[in-house]
């Protein structure tokens, strides 16, 4: 048991625990704090990778920045505390068992893959060649450039797509 | 922790002497030991707590906000990367991540939480209001203080700050006695980061979040005794941060604005700090009376001390980083309370479209154009 492994287990329990207190908790608040957590607990994990640059811009960009946006929309709507309903009969019959099943199909196609095999014998090894900044950038910026483009007129049209709807509403 | 309780104190005195005040004076000889009865009196007040607040998050805030403005400055390098004391080499950092720019960017990032959830737990409207105000305010302002920096990035090439700082080494070619550092050619963006940092932080002209005259306290309405004092000590944390940052950035850090040949300067330090001693003995001997002479004849003599010390071959050229460091961060922190005790607060509206309509713009057109500086030298 090396150090990394139990921190890799730790930040792991932290991250599904913050996840499902994310669901069960009834101020908004509490959960958009819940998703806070497991974002800053991923950015652990991806530190545990050797992934120095990654994980702080997980937490700069996830955790300080589209968070924060939500906790001020939480905030000046003043959502009220969620009300509780009984679990829908489609979720306990047919959800339930679904979701374990998945999860076992995870688990089995992790033992079984090539990337599982990678994952269990060396810990996540880092390999600095791949998660140094400056590899990271070439590739996104060279190899990968067309999809990155692609991304951002993506996100650019979402943007956009948000101010029509805006407008449309305040006229 | 001493050093933020008496930036309060050197705050309140040069805010006292530009408006011909005296600021603090009876507790101690010129006031030095009011930090010492503040903290005391803090600890001692009544710690309230809303019944309609929530718990958690309340007292969880002020804990978050100093926890990690403390953090940040593990990653400051307050000299160079490795020096020898008595032969041992020892590192004046704590952590020299390699990416420490931008995991100081994420501590920053998530400090705007502890302002944020105060506001929200303390379950009342100023609070509300004053934490709505600064999520939306810290929010506009990050995009600018982080675009601002990326010039100098891109002139450094890393994000490690001793090779940041170590890239600003020696002189301008045509101007050899102006020493290569980035705030000449990044002027622009040494503005604009400025600029932002005060709204990061909360200060003034920028400190809307805690407006006295309209939200009685702002954030913190709700917060007595040492959760106050939590706060307030982030907010000294930050300042001091964000002037540490300043100071690597564009400041050359520890690098001395003296030519490497001059070998006398090694002891600029201790004789600055013997001048120091000399003055306060002068004062000590002329002004003082009673219990103030005892008080500042100790000062006296731990200036005169720690100069002493500072000559002694083998600890001089180790204080020479910290040496120019510190003065240059102390000098930044005297620009940030002198804006403070000059200029009115600003208006919301104003700082909305000053932010998101000049500062974005300026600082995206100083990126592109150190861009294309870099790229035209090196093609």
């Amino acid at each position: 048991m090396s150090i990394p492994f139990i921190m890799f287990f730790v930040f792991a329990l932290v991250a599904v625990g913050g996840a499902i207190m994310l669901i069960v908790a009834r101020e908004p608040i509490h959960s958009a704090l819940c998703l806070v957590l497991v974002m800053v607990a991923l950015a652990a994990l991806y530190l545990l990778l050797g992934a120095e640059f990654i994980s702080a811009v997980q937490v700069i960009v996830y955790a300080g920045a589209v968070m924060v946006l939500f906790v001020f929309v939480i905030m000046l709507l003043n959502a009220g505390v969620e009300e509780r309903t009984n679990f829908s009969h489609m979720a306990k019959y047919a959800g339930l068992p679904l979701a374990i099943f998945l999860l076992f199909a995870i688990a089995d196609w992790m033992a079984n893959s090539a990337i599982g095999a990678t994952v269990a014998n060396g810990a996540g090894a880092p390999n600095q060649a791949a998660v140094s900044t400056r590899a990271l950038s070439t590739m996104l910026f060279q190899k990968y450039l067309f999809p990155f483009e692609a991304t951002s007129i993506l996100i650019l049209i979402a943007i956009l797509g948000a101010l029509v709807l805006a407008k449309k509403g305040a006229e | 922790m001493t050093a933020l309780a008496y930036l309060s104190w050197f705050e309140r005195k040069i805010i006292a002497h530009i408006q011909s005040r005296w600021g603090p004076y009876y507790v101690g000889a010129h006031g030095l030991l009011q930090p010492l009865a503040d903290g005391v009196k803090f600890l001692f007040k009544e710690d309230l707590t809303l019944p309609t607040a929530d718990r958690f998050l309340f007292i969880l805030s002020p804990f978050l906000a100093l926890s990690l403005a403390m953090t940040t400055l593990a990653l400051i390098p307050f000299g160079p990367a490795t020096v020898y004391i008595f032969g041992q080499p020892t590192q004046l950092v704590v952590a020299n991540v390699d990416v420490g720019l931008l995991f100081l960017f994420a501590i920053t990032s998530i400090g705007v939480y502890g302002v944020v959830l105060s506001g929200w737990s303390s379950n009342s409207k100023y609070s509300l209001l004053g934490g709505l105000r600064s999520s939306a305010q810290m929010i506009s302002y990050e995009v600018s203080l982080t675009l601002s920096v990326v010039g100098v990035l891109l002139l450094a090439g890393s994000f490690n700050f001793n090779e940041i700082i170590e890239h600003q080494q020696g002189y301008f070619r045509y101007v050899p006695f102006i020493p290569r550092w980035n705030v000449f050619p990044q002027f622009v963006g040494f503005l604009c980061y400025f600029i932002s940092a005060i709204a990061e932080t909360n200060r003034a002209p920028f400190d809307l979040p805690e407006g006295e005259q309209e939200l009685v306290g702002g954030f913190h309405t709700e917060y007595s005794s040492f959760k106050f004092a939590m706060f307030f000590m982030a907010e000294y944390g930050n300042m001091i941060t964000v002037s540490c940052l300043a100071t690597i950035l564009f400041f050359g850090g520890w690098l001395s604005p003296l030519p490497d040949g001059w070998t006398w300067q090694q002891y600029v330090p201790g004789v600055a700090l013997l001048c120091v001693a000399l003055y306060l003995a002068y004062d000590t001997v002329r002004n003082m009376r009673g219990l103030g002479r005892i008080q500042l004849t100790v000062v006296t003599l731990l200036a005169a001390g720690i100069g002493l010390l500072c000559l002694l071959p083998a600890v001089a050229p180790v204080i020479l980083g910290p040496f120019w460091f510190l003065g240059k961060v102390f000098l930044i922190i005297f620009f940030y309370v002198w804006t403070r005790s000059t200029l009115p607060r600003m208006r919301y509206d104003q700082l909305m479209s000053f932010g998101w309509k000049l500062l974005l713009p300026v600082s995206l057109l100083n990126l592109v154009v150190t861009a294309f500086w870099i790229v035209m030298r090196h093609p």
